[in-house]
């Protein structure tokens, strides 16, 4: 039982590394874009929300709401990134 | 031997893939628009083998298609020049998703473990990003001015208080695991649910007295705890691909609230719990006196100049006054004249505000330069349009070792031939500073609202 949450950590750890040496230089006309792609991103509890159990009126009410925020998150995050990104495109 | 499980996994690790590639691609500006595609195939992926197994689709479905709809039609909808509290609100509803997902876990844990602890974290960090990313969002879009000051300094004694709270709490459900049964916290479900009330109330204090000036560097911190918020939502739910691509998003956001703060010389327990006023010593008076100008005469200097820059800031958000700017900007390349814009990485009130506006008025990017390539040559520039920017062209930056923003470094324009300072009234900028450029011999104040005044100069060029 122990191991499994090790090896989860284990994964923690390494994707944080990972992540702050992903970006480390970018230029500031992308600060917006990339803040609101890596935004789309976290609605990834969508995934989550998706696999909840709705047992009883709290948690059917509960897993309903956490599906709905993250897909306006998932949806609203990418469609907005997109259309400023496709602004920026060069003339 | 392959069940849908191990079939998940596979497939969240394909969307790892694409999650890392698209992050890269976002951070390079010719292939930024691909990252963000590939970065949503990613997205499309992990969600289309979790739909695979669940437990309630007519539910799940449901609430997927609102939301889907709710957030495309706020995406479609939203005008450029409000995207900073769009990405402000989406971001607070990704933090309410974890927040909900980890209370609805913890309903169902039959035991208290170490799982009950990292969802109670789970609880905390979704709860203070969707209240904190509300507070910003009505902050961002105006509904809510300047706090009351006792508000400003009472609200650190609360955040204070709310983490204490998350100590108590968590030491609670760690004594609990081991079998003890602490006395200095009510039952579990009363001391649980006072936890869900502290950790958004938590967000409300942590923002609330937080300035206008600062919001790039709260958004990005805020977009950060979103994705932690999303990892630990994964460690409770057991979720590789939560895990993965919350900390990959945990880690840019953090990685830009750098960027933020560096671009201010300020460090992060500066900018959330210090604030301006209490690290300011001096804000003495200036000597010397303001030239105001008019139009016409701005015209007449603008008309002679052969080379221009154009250093805009929070004024041309609020007065929505990109277009004329970018007219303008034509009008005198026409006129031969060399015209670049001056961006600050903390202009306005998110990361790259500046350019989100600028690219919506069609501005190319390629007249876009940073302050570490402008100041070089500042001084071989004929004139230069500060347009509603303040703090980013304060000389006392560089000159005034006692000043609050000593340090932070500035689009040096007092050291070019003119400067001409759009600018509503003689209030100071967000820092309350006072500032000595508007004082200088080289500098005219012409003052308006910035979309007016524009517009005036622009019709002077075509009579």
């Amino acid at each position: 039982m122990m191991e499994i949450y090790l090896l989860l950590f284990f994964i923690l750890v390494l994707s944080i590394f990972l992540g702050l040496e992903l970006i480390s230089k970018i230029p500031s006309t992308l600060h917006t874009p990339l803040m609101s792609g890596a935004n789309a991103i976290s609605g990834i509890t969508l995934v989550g929300a998706l696999s909840l159990g709705t047992e009883g009126t709290l948690q059917t009410v509960l897993a309903f709401f956490a599906v709905l925020f993250a897909s306006i998150n998932v949806f609203g995050g990418y469609l907005v990134t997109n259309r400023m990104l496709r602004m920026f495109r060069k003339k | 031997m392959f069940s849908i499980g191990s079939f998940q996994e596979v497939a969240y690790i394909f969307s790892a893939i694409l999650f890392i590639y698209g992050l890269k691609m976002l951070s390079r500006e010719d292939s930024a628009p691909a990252g963000n595609l590939v970065s949503s195939i990613g997205m499309l992926l992990a969600v289309i083998v979790s739909l695979i197994e669940v437990v309630n689709p007519i539910l799940v479905l449901s609430a997927m298609l609102i939301g889907g709809l709710i957030g495309s039609l706020f995406a479609i909808r939203v005008k450029m020049t409000s995207i900073p509290e769009m990405v402000a609100l989406f971001n607070g509803f990704g933090g309410l998703s974890s927040y909900l997902l980890a209370w609805s876990e913890l309903q169902s844990l039959n035991s208290v473990n170490i799982i009950t602890l990292i969802g109670a974290l789970t609880i905390f960090i979704g709860g203070l990003t969707f209240s904190g990313s509300l507070i910003a969002f009505f902050k961002l879009s105006e509904y809510l001015k300047s706090t009351p000051s006792f508000l400003n300094s009472l609200s650190k004694y609360l955040l204070v208080i709310c983490l204490v709270y998350l100590g108590l709490f968590s030491s609670y459900i760690l004594l609990q695991s081991f079998g003890i049964s602490p006395s200095f916290l009510p039952n579990f479900e009363l001391s649980f649910f006072i936890f869900l009330v502290v950790s958004v109330f938590a967000g409300l204090v942590f923002v609330l007295p937080i300035g206008g000036g600062d919001m790039p560097v709260v958004i990005s911190l805020l977009n950060s705890l979103s994705g932690i918020a999303a990892a630990l939502a994964g460690i409770v739910l057991s979720n590789t691909a939560l895990i993965v691509a919350g900390c990959l998003v945990g880690a840019s956001g953090l990685v830009l609230t750098l960027i933020m703060a560096k671009s201010m010389n300020r460090d992060l327990y500066n900018i959330f719990f210090v604030g301006y006023k209490s690290s300011s010593s001096s804000r003495g008076e200036v000597d010397g006196e303001i030239r105001p100008i008019s139009s016409e005469d701005a015209y007449l200097i603008l008309e002679s100049a052969s080379s221009v820059l154009v250093v805009p800031g929070y004024g041309m958000a609020v007065a929505q006054a990109q277009h004329v700017v970018k007219e303008l900007g034509d009008l005198l390349q026409e006129n031969s004249c060399e015209v670049s814009f001056g961006i600050h990485p903390v202009a306005g009130r998110m990361p790259g505000h500046m350019n989100v506006l600028l690219a919506e008025a069609n501005v190319s990017y390629d007249d876009l330069f940073e302050p570490k390539d402008l100041n070089p040559k500042m001084s071989t520039i004929d004139v230069v349009l500060v347009i509603g920017a303040n703090d980013v062209v304060n000389p006392s930056a560089t000159e005034e070792p006692g000043s609050p923003i000593y340090g932070m470094p500035i689009l040096e324009v007092h050291k070019s031939k003119t400067v001409i300072v759009l600018k509503r009234s003689m209030s100071s900028g967000f820092a309350g500073v006072q500032n000595p450029l508007f004082f200088k011999e080289n500098s005219r104040m012409l003052f308006g609202d910035a979309k007016e005044t524009i517009s005036k100069l622009v019709s002077e060029f075509k009579d």
